[in-house]
């Protein structure tokens, strides 16, 4: 088979090879995935930060896809409505607080938020005005 | 109606992930089987096809010229639109490339029927599209790229940053879905709104476009509406990329994503066997990508046929006597009327 | 047509296509839409010679039996696939296009005529619609929704009809994203009708005189040097000065070739005239050869062989008599040729004697031309004009308000935008551009280009002729423009109906008529007419 600038085609054909199998060749050496672990309070921890059942405000399938929105909602309703308290599905209610209500059992922003924010490249801008909650631990 | 067959087409590329997925349960079909054959084909389709272009020869050199070419030293050479080495080439079709510099040149025939007036009024409305779209299309492919790494490179954290900077709803807007949708809108109106356009169109003209749209709103739909499992599609999309298909969470995705993924993938394996291909065709367009200089140097057709031209010696044989009764030189002698 | 006017024209046109889809719309046939086909005995000889043609046969495009070989499909097919292996325009060219629009009214014989198949997009779907049906996979099987049809006689009429009503200027491939050169397509079809006996007489005819003659116009020898020597005696009129006009004569530096359309008829001769004067000036050491004596290459609108023969007379002539360089006269389409087959084609039959061309009287080096040895008579006066080596009487042009149309092919396929207009500035006081978008690389074609300069077809060139005439209309308005001067043979030829039409009042000359006029001749008499005779500003009550 005959090619006529094969060279400077198939040198630009390599990189563009390159470029879209980039995913490819850039895992290759890692080790294999592993989902992110972020780590979950024990039943004792919940029951130690005052909580009478061991489960979250939501649903944990609910938590992982809608926690953004939940958050929204509850910085929205507490500063502009004044409302302070959800109720859920289960007919459960919770005061409405990053810091006195998920924190008390998600400790730690490094051990929990940050693992899957890390994963998928997303920098939520909670952070900006709450204090992050490393030492709260010692504190508590 | 050929728009409406193109509409009808991507309708029916979204209801079989829906079935595949929500009755017949394929969901590893659909999430790993499918996307892979389509990067093959989409691969192997790309290099087949610039295999086939690369093997025909480029017998001349034919660059359209767009400006003033290089001749005395004290003329202006218009170094970008009529190139006349190889690094002034390599700037035209980067601008060509990066900045549709052709495109940009457009202009819009106002014929007064009134004045008689014959008018050429600038027109980028085009241009500005095909803009809009590529550049979204292009941020949007390289942002996926933080569920194809891990760690994700310190680039892609940027871009997913800056993408969402204006912080508007949550998850946050990416500012080229914005660019995306209005360019791949702004161009799929203009070829139904503009009565020429709308007359050279075909399917094949309407389906990438509707095709790309159904992409970019079922993406939109998973991230904004649906606001799917992000983290257990990336334990998916990793899983593709590194080959270990071991206990992957599909339960946990909802059904956009297999929408999605499955038009993608419907436009990869299309990609190499349409018009989309322009995208390794305009780097190997000859009126574009060579330098005006065959004055200057030699260019070599590979298939130069052996043809002679009609030889002065035939010439004179048939005017040779009547020339040299007109005073004009003739070689041979016969045709002074002497002995050979 | 000719009976229609402008302004009935004008009304005529809606740039909205019709609402059947265009592949169900006949080309019409009908005489005015055809230019006539080759006779067969001109068909026979080109055959004869070699070259890519076949089917010499008498036959008129109206009629329903266009006596085509029986296997013609087959022919064509086996053609295009060739074709498409030898070309990478042509296979990435049917590849490519996304039919974006972008060309749609950037052609002249589409805004002059409201055609949808003269967009170039459309143009090339001809051709397009057939190489997907052929050549893709997608178009074997679903033709309809690929746009893909067979190849039926009602395509190739369609062919003959629109590959014969582009005249391969290029402007639509400087407006397209990817380049897409409708001239390369066109040229492509052409060839492929050639294998079937579609041709014209106006390109047939040429091409054999060509061969045979030295140039287009079949003007033999002894004609050619009757012809000199007239333009001589009426030098001598004008100037009083008796201008040396060497012919066919061996052992000269250079050899001068330029279209023969300017020694044939009004207002070419005067450019003639103009290249002799400027010659006899610099007493330049060349020669005008009558076996080299065609510049244009009519075979680029036939086929790259037919235009490699045409163009090896060139060298061959430079060749036997031991010329160093060519200089080449004015003309659109020889340049396209020159500047980017030429060397392509026959540089391997350059003699040892030919050298990179340097201006014997200024020194200057045609570095632009190391290759083809080949130098463009506006580079060469300009170069001059800017050593001081020419003494003008601006003057002498006064009487003419002059603007300049940019011919396609050396605006388009060369870039020779400044050369020609330094000359004219330097030789005339009265000097105005048309509007931007109608001038450089933006030019609009003659409408007679590609050989289809031919009075048959009359009506298609003075609407393909409306963007130029009406650019030209306004200058004419705006500036009192009478005069539009080019770098053409052809348009010497067709922008005289053109502006008559469009324009009327508005004379056609070469630079190097105007070159003529203004050079001061050692010598000379005090001249009271211009080449043309007639008077010059100031004596208009003496001649």
């Amino acid at each position: 088979m005959k090619f006529h600038y094969g060279m400077p085609i198939f040198a630009g054909l390599i990189i563009f090879l390159g470029l879209v199998t980039f995913p490819l060749w850039f895992n290759a050496p890692s080790e294999a995935y592993k989902d992110p672990e972020p780590k979950l309070p024990t039943e004792a921890e919940v029951k130690a930060a005052g909580f009478d059942t061991f489960a979250c405000v939501e649903s944990t399938q609910f938590m992982r896809e809608k926690h953004m929105q939940l958050l929204d909602e509850w910085r929205d309703w507490a500063l502009r409505d004044g409302k302070r308290s959800y109720t859920n599905a289960q007919g459960q209610t919770f005061e409405i607080s990053l810091q006195k209500t998920c924190m008390k059992c998600h400790t730690s922003k490094k051990e929990f938020c940050d693992k899957c924010h890390e994963a998928t490249a997303v920098t939520p801008y909670c952070w900006d005005c709450h204090i992050e909650p490393e030492g709260y631990n010692e504190t508590h | 109606m050929t728009a409406m067959y193109s509409l009808v087409f991507v309708f029916l590329l979204v209801l079989i992930p829906l079935i595949g997925v929500g009755s017949a349960h394929l969901e590893f079909f659909f999430a790993v089987c499918v996307p892979t054959t389509a990067i093959i084909i989409f691969l192997a389709g790309f290099v087949y096809k610039i295999f086939q272009w690369t093997r025909s020869p480029v017998p001349f050199r034919i660059p359209t010229t767009g400006g003033q070419q290089q001749s005395l030293d004290w003329i202006k050479q218009n170094k970008w639109d009529n190139p006349s080495t190889g690094a002034q080439t390599f700037i035209r079709m980067l601008l060509e490339v990066f900045t549709f510099r052709s495109l940009f040149r457009n202009t819009k025939v106002d014929l007064n029927k009134g004045t008689g007036v014959l008018g050429y009024s600038s027109s980028k409305w085009l241009w500005m599209f095909a803009i809009l779209f590529h550049y979204g299309f292009f941020i949007v492919a390289v942002r996926h790229m933080r569920l194809f790494t891990e760690p994700v490179p310190i680039i892609f954290e940027w871009l997913e940053f800056g993408d969402g900077i204006l912080q508007l709803g949550v998850p946050r807007l990416y500012l080229s879905d914005l660019l995306l949708v209005t360019g791949i809108s702004l161009l799929l109106i203009r070829r139904l709104w503009d009565s020429r356009v709308r007359y050279i169109s075909l399917f094949t003209d309407y389906f990438p476009l509707l095709l790309i749209l159904g992409v970019a709103l079922s993406g939109i739909y998973m991230r904004y509406f649906a606001k799917v499992d992000v983290v257990a599609i990336k334990a998916v999309t990793m899983g593709m990329v590194t080959f270990s298909y071991a206990n992957l969470p599909f339960e946990q995705i909802g059904a956009s994503f297999y929408v999605h993924v499955f038009l993608v993938s419907t436009l990869l394996a299309y990609f190499p066997f349409s018009k989309l291909m322009h995208l390794g065709g305009v780097f190997l367009s000859p009126t574009r990508n060579m330098p005006n200089d065959t004055r200057i140097k030699h260019h070599e057709n590979p298939w130069n046929p052996d043809i002679k031209p009609h030889s002065y010696e035939a010439y004179e044989k048939d005017f040779g006597p009547a020339m040299h009764e007109a005073g004009i030189p003739v070689v041979d002698p016969a045709n002074r009327g002497e002995q050979a | 047509m000719a009976k229609m006017k402008p302004e009935e024209l004008i009304q005529g046109l809606n740039y909205n296509p019709p609402s059947t889809p265009w592949m169900d719309l006949k080309a019409d046939t009908s005489p005015g839409n055809w230019a006539y086909p080759g006779k067969p005995d001109i068909v026979s000889y080109l055959k004869d010679e070699g070259l890519p043609v076949a089917n010499p046969r008498e036959w008129v495009p109206s009629d329903e039996d266009w006596k085509l070989p029986p296997n013609w499909q087959d022919i064509i097919h086996q053609g295009f696939r060739e074709r498409l292996d030898k070309y990478r325009s042509l296979k990435v060219f049917m590849d490519i296009c996304v039919r974006c629009g972008a060309c749609a009214d950037k052609c002249h014989y589409f805004i002059g005529s409201g055609d949808p198949k003269n967009m170039p997009v459309l143009r090339a779907e001809l051709m397009r619609s057939i190489y997907r049906k052929d050549f893709t996979l997608a178009g074997k099987i679903m033709s309809k929704l690929t746009g893909s049809r067979v190849m039926t006689e009602d395509v190739l009429k369609e062919w003959f009809i629109y590959f014969y009503q582009c005249t391969e200027c290029r402007r639509c491939s400087l407006f397209c994203p990817y380049g897409i050169d409708t001239a390369e397509v066109t040229m492509m079809a052409r060839e492929l009708m050639h294998l079937v006996g579609l041709n014209i007489n106006w390109i047939m005819e040429p091409v054999a005189n060509c061969n045979r003659t030295g140039n287009h116009l079949g003007i033999q020898p002894q004609a050619f040097k009757d012809i000199m020597d007239f333009m001589v005696d009426d030098i001598e009129e004008v100037t009083g000065v008796r201008v040396k006009a060497p012919l066919n004569e061996p052992g000269h530096e250079i050899l001068f070739i330029t279209p023969s359309g300017d020694a044939f008829a009004d207002p070419g001769i005067f450019t003639f005239m103009g290249y002799l004067i400027l010659f006899h000036y610099l007493d330049l050491d060349y020669t005008w050869s009558t076996y080299a004596s065609e510049g244009g290459n009519f075979g680029l609108f036939t086929s790259s062989e037919t235009m490699k023969k045409l163009n090896a007379k060139m060298y061959a002539e430079a060749n036997r008599l031991g010329c160093k360089w060519i200089l080449g006269g004015e003309c659109g389409h020889m340049w396209r040729v020159i500047n980017q087959y030429m060397d392509t084609m026959n540089g391997d039959i350059q003699g040892p004697q030919m050298t990179t061309p340097v201006n014997p009287i200024t020194g200057t080096v045609f570095k632009n031309a190391a290759a083809t040895k080949m130098v463009h008579i506006a580079e060469f006066t300009a170069d001059l004009i800017k050593h001081g080596k020419l003494k003008f009487d601006k003057s002498r042009n006064d009487h003419r308000r002059i603007t300049f149309h940019d011919s396609c092919n050396p605006a388009r396929a060369m870039g020779l935008l400044d050369e020609p207009r330094e000359v004219i500035k330097a030789c005339c006081n009265h000097f105005y551009e048309m509007p931007s978008n109608t001038i450089r690389e933006m030019t609009y074609c003659c409408a007679g280009g590609s050989g289809l300069n031919t009075d048959e077809i009359m009506d298609i060139r003075l609407r393909g002729g409306m963007p130029r005439g009406k650019a030209l209309a306004h200058v004419q308005e705006k500036h009192d423009v009478n005069t539009l001067s080019c770098v053409c043979a052809i348009d010497r030829a067709t922008l005289i109906p053109l502006a008559d039409y469009w324009a009327p009042g508005v004379e056609i000359s070469g630079v190097h008529e105007l070159v003529g006029n203004a050079l001061i001749l050692e010598g000379e008499q005090e001249r009271t007419m211009d080449l043309r005779q007639e008077p010059l500003k100031g004596f208009e009550d003496e001649v």
